[in-house]
């Protein structure tokens, strides 16, 4: 009994400690709709940040918390700058992309945490208050853990109070159900907007510095927290602040307990609460369907076709990377190819997210799923690596078939999320089942067949399927089918008064996508010789987010500019620079701004611009 | 779009521009480095020092067979994928005469697989999983480390002492913890039959819930347990459990926890007492640790870690191997190499012929605070070769 009551305290701290983060993540979505992908940056700046305050403050509690509200106020006025130079100038640029926007942020911030405070964790001393533990039911419980219990329902009722009881909270929640009313009514948007992504920030840097002394400050902390904020979000219903605190005690409560009864389920749980969730509750525990955002840039043009000038470019472009093995050098070949499968992949990705309408947080989960199908077909079934490159598609399709049903029900950063549960549960799986696919060790010597081992071979055997499938799609999406799908993600009603069955179409559009995915795993997985759970992980997701987002949603040629474009710009920074990461975060911000539309998407524009007038 | 690759690629050769003038000269023998700078910094960036300190000091006498060395660099950023690219720059673009390095596992493993695969030598410094040089292990790959299997080996003689009957196990779940956990039952088994495994904690690598998994170890009332979490999540662990009392009148058995990336971190809340390997940096005196430990600190001004270590001896270790070898062709080092012996900061090591793994050794010892900081105490140097399997047993688990 002791125990499970001491358990049961433990749940409800960590459940405090979720809350806190999360509570800024849900309140800056809730306002701004940015996905702030840099909130687990802020969170891990809040711990750097706090150290070194706290370090050279005095260890009694008045001085600590008062360092903890300057690491708030700290990291708050980080977020401003973040917000007002670099997210304010693109709230009008298609949803999402500021999550590219704050994807840079993250890369930035890792580096200039590892020049400023040094690779080794930083731990702050705890004075004997902090060690301190009161003996409840023969067991000991940590006071600071008390604490933390306490902060959590105290910091929901402060927010609560703000948003509810004063006139900025009142024009808060006023923009949170309808901006440009809001605007309409003389309120400047923007400072408001400003202030409210300082407040979340301002929470995420508390939540780093309350815990140190937990635990230590280290260059991991931004991702290992980051997916777990969004799961507590999407739980609870993005922009409810009692769901997030809900979902936090559910799922710190469940995780208290998981563990003593089933050790190995620390990999997966969340994922599978948040799937459980979102099955159910296709918005969350307490969230209410977000209501549409008006005007601008919500309402996507007509795609149409490409320009004749544009196809000879994209034919050149083809006919160079045909004669690439003639000139190139084998390395070279080694990045042209994963060029080429990344364009087929990404491709995958614009189809579910450009006319499907359904982004995708988990696309790997697909990709992955082929890497790993064909490594078993060559190395579980003895089979030929033309059958693997079967099986790879046909097994992610059958898989995107299987799980779709619940995915086309959901719509927006719900149905994103579910995708990415899916994923998730995907890898641990693959991570977890060592006998079967030797977890993170993975699958090795999944090398090509014999007539295909020349890198020359594989390079043309790759660009060959991948430029098919990237003109396949591209031919389906400017099919029938392709029109009934933009149809259905524009108005649902009206393509349902036509006869359309918009979960139909979906529902084919993610296999499709899927297949696609999946053959480009298939191709990684000779290209690479071996397979691996990071097929999987929320890395190659994000990835293939960011090639579709750089290269722009709104036109068929824009995956695969930005796929050129990211792997070539990877490639390079990595084998040139140890300061990779803020080398390609500061371009990716760049592009961010330069391109607002994408990189097809904005050339495009340009292109008009000289004609149409 | 055409134009913007161009750009880029300019950029590109700009940045690149100083490596390849250094490149050039009189042929040195190049080793083609590869590890995850950026991803396990703590680690890696001590190691970086210690390969840079060795190279210094092999060119400053002279080379290897008349030839200097030169060591080019990747960060493989921890992904497996992006560390086999990279492997073929290195061998392809800059014709580098072997290839050497990698942390993470996953990453040694596929990179021993492309080397043999592609017919290239590879001396992998710090990947710990058996597979390496056993059921994964193949003509072309070494590796210097002692593995988790030689770890756990080293540990089980000490734990076998405490005469704990009940132990409790707490390892991230990953392959790492698994092969830890299951070396460390079998051989503690094999040393006292009587011990008996009550529970087991796999907290998520990074993500450890600590509060909730210290207290479900504690319920279980164990004499005695056994650690393999390391970097964050230990802190985290360590502080929940100093807290919680999770420690007190139980014996700790412990993975790496002596090596200074992760032992420093604990500070003062270091739990005495806990046997561990590692490497008592603060407290060596014989002289080749000792002339190690100088010349690093007169070079970067702080000690030197384990990673730093494992740098310095992989260099060496190298260079020995190419200097019996009389060449740096591959398959006259890959013959070569095997039997060996080179100097390594904790004294000679040698690689071992029949299945490529070194005999270099590491430190059993004890944790303490000493005036404040953390610190190893009672420890003696575990020599690699002592902690093997016989050449029976391991001749079974390599491939043909």
């Amino acid at each position: 009994m002791g125990f499970i009551l001491v358990q049961f305290l433990t749940g409800l701290a960590s459940a405090s400690s979720l809350f806190l983060v999360a509570a800024g993540l849900t309140v800056i979505f809730g306002v701004t709709r940015v996905v702030n992908f840099a909130h687990g940056s802020l969170y891990m700046l809040g711990a750097y940040l706090g150290w070194t305050i706290l370090s050279a403050l005095p260890r009694d509690p008045a001085w600590f918390a008062l360092g903890v509200v300057l690491t708030g106020a700290g990291v708050a006025a980080i977020g401003m700058t973040i917000e007002t130079t670099l997210l304010r100038r693109i709230y009008k640029a298609p949803e999402l992309l500021q999550l590219l926007a704050t994807f840079g942020v993250v890369l930035i911030v890792q580096d200039v945490v590892l020049k400023v405070w040094g690779p080794d964790d930083l731990t702050l001393p705890r004075p004997r208050w902090m060690r301190a533990f009161v003996t409840i039911a023969d067991q000991r419980v940590p006071v600071y853990d008390l604490l933390t219990i306490a902060i959590g329902p105290l910091m929901l009722l402060g927010l609560w109070l703000l948003f509810t009881r004063t006139r900025w909270g009142t024009l808060v929640r006023a923009a949170t159900q309808d901006r440009e009313m809001v605007a309409a009514l003389g309120v400047d948007q923007r400072r408001l907007f400003t202030a409210v992504f300082a407040l979340g920030a301002g929470l995420a840097g508390i939540g780093g510095a309350l815990a140190l002394p937990d635990g230590s400050a280290n260059g991991q902390m931004d991702l290992t927290v980051i997916t777990d904020a969004f799961v507590v979000v999407v739980v609870g219903g993005l922009g409810s602040l009692p769901g997030a605190f809900l979902a936090s005690l559910t799922i710190a409560l469940l995780q208290a307990f998981g563990i003593v009864l089933f050790p190995k389920i620390t990999l997966v749980l969340v994922f599978i609460v948040m799937a459980v969730v979102l099955v159910l509750r296709p918005n969350g525990l307490l969230g209410r369907p977000l209501a549409a955002a008006r005007g601008d840039a919500n309402t996507p043009a007509l795609v149409r076709a490409a320009v004749p000038a544009l196809r000879w470019l994209g034919a050149a472009v083809l006919l160079l990377a045909a004669l690439a093995p003639l000139f190139a050098g084998p390395f070279a070949l080694s990045v042209l190819t994963e060029m080429a499968i990344a364009m087929l992949f990404a491709a995958s990705l614009h189809a579910m997210m450009g006319p499907g309408g359904m982004v995708s947080f988990g696309h790997a989960a697909w990709f992955g799923l082929g890497a790993y199908g064909a490594a078993f077909a060559v190395k579980g079934l003895a089979l030929s690596m033309p059958a693997a490159l079967i099986i790879a598609p046909a097994g992610a399709a059958l898989a995107a078939l299987l799980f779709g049903g619940f995915v086309v029900r959901l719509s927006g950063v719900y149905l994103a999320m579910l995708t990415l549960a899916f994923a998730q549960i995907v890898w641990a799986i693959m991570f977890q089942a060592v006998s079967v696919t030797g977890g993170d060790n993975g699958i090795l010597g999944v090398w090509p067949a014999a007539w295909a081992t020349d890198p020359r071979t594989y390079y043309w055997l790759t660009l060959a399927i991948c430029t098919a499938g990237v003109l396949l799609l591209r031919r389906i999406l400017y099919a029938p089918f392709g029109y009934a799908l933009r149809a259905a993600r524009d108005s649902e009603t009206r393509a349902a008064a036509i006869g359309l069955n918009a979960a139909w179409l979906r529902l084919a559009a993610l296999v499709m996508a899927g297949a696609a995915a999946g053959l480009a795993g298939g191709l990684t997985a000779f290209a690479k010789g071996s397979v691996f759970p990071g097929y999987v992980s929320i890395g190659r997701s994000v990835d293939a987010l960011l090639m579709v987002l750089l290269g722009g949603v709104q036109s068929m040629a824009g995956p695969v500019a930005g796929a050129l474009v990211y792997t070539g710009l990877f490639d390079i920074l990595l084998m040139v620079t140890d300061l990779w990461r803020l080398v390609l975060g500061l371009s990716i911000v760049a592009l961010v701004l330069i391109f607002p539309q994408g990189i097809a998407g904005t050339v495009h524009r340009l292109w008009l611009r000289g004609r149409e007038a | 779009m055409h134009l913007r690759r161009r750009t880029l690629l300019a950029t590109a050769a700009t940045l690149a521009a100083p490596a390849i003038v250094r490149a050039q000269g009189d042929t040195p023998i190049r080793i083609g480095e590869i590890n995850s700078y950026t991803a396990v910094p703590a680690f890696t960036l001590p190691y970086r020092n210690g390969w840079q300190l060795a190279a210094e000091h092999v060119n400053a006498a002279g080379g290897v067979l008349g030839r200097t060395i030169e060591v080019v660099s990747r960060d493989d950023a921890g992904h497996p994928p992006d560390a086999i690219r990279l492997a073929g720059e290195l061998i392809n673009d800059r014709k580098v005469d072997l290839l050497a390095g990698t942390f993470l596992s996953n990453i040694g493993l596929a990179i021993g697989d492309f080397a043999l695969q592609n017919k290239k030598l590879f001396v992998a410094g710090e990947p710990l999983t058996d597979a390496l040089v056993w059921a994964k292990g193949n003509r072309y790959t070494y590796r210097l480390r002692p593995s988790t299997y030689m770890q756990a080996a080293m540990l089980a003689d000490d734990a076998a002492k405490l005469k704990a009957k009940r132990w409790v196990t707490v390892a991230p779940n990953y392959e790492y913890g698994q092969s830890a956990v299951k070396w460390f039952k079998q051989l503690l088994t094999e040393r006292q039959p009587d011990v008996e495994f009550v529970g087991e904690q796999w907290p998520a690598l990074g993500k450890i819930d600590a509060g909730a998994t210290v207290s479900a170890l504690a319920e279980l009332k164990p004499d005695a347990i056994y650690n393999v979490t390391f970097g964050a999540d230990l802190t985290n662990f360590v502080r929940q459990g100093n807290t919680r009392g999770l420690f007190d009148g139980r014996g700790v058995v412990s993975v790496l926890t002596g090596e200074p990336e992760y032992l420093l971190p604990l500070g003062e809340e270091t739990p005495g007492g806990w046997i561990v390997t590692g490497y008592p940096v603060d407290s060596l005196t014989d002289p080749a640790n000792k002339k190690f430990i100088d010349a690093y600190k007169a070079k970067y001004n702080e000690l030197p870690k384990m990673g730093s270590v494992v740098g310095y001896a992989l260099i060496n270790s190298i260079v020995a191997g190419i200097a019996k070898a009389g060449s740096a062709d591959t398959e006259k080092m890959a013959d070569a190499f095997g039997g060996t012996s080179f100097e390594t900061p904790f004294g000679p090591a040698l690689w071992r012929g029949i299945d490529h793994q070194s005999t270099l050794g590491t430190y059993v010892g004890k944790t303490a605070l000493k005036d404040g900081k953390p610190a190893m105490t009672d420890w003696r140097y575990v020599d690699g070769a002592s902690a093997l399997p016989s050449d029976a047993a391991v001749a079974k688990m390599r491939p043909a």
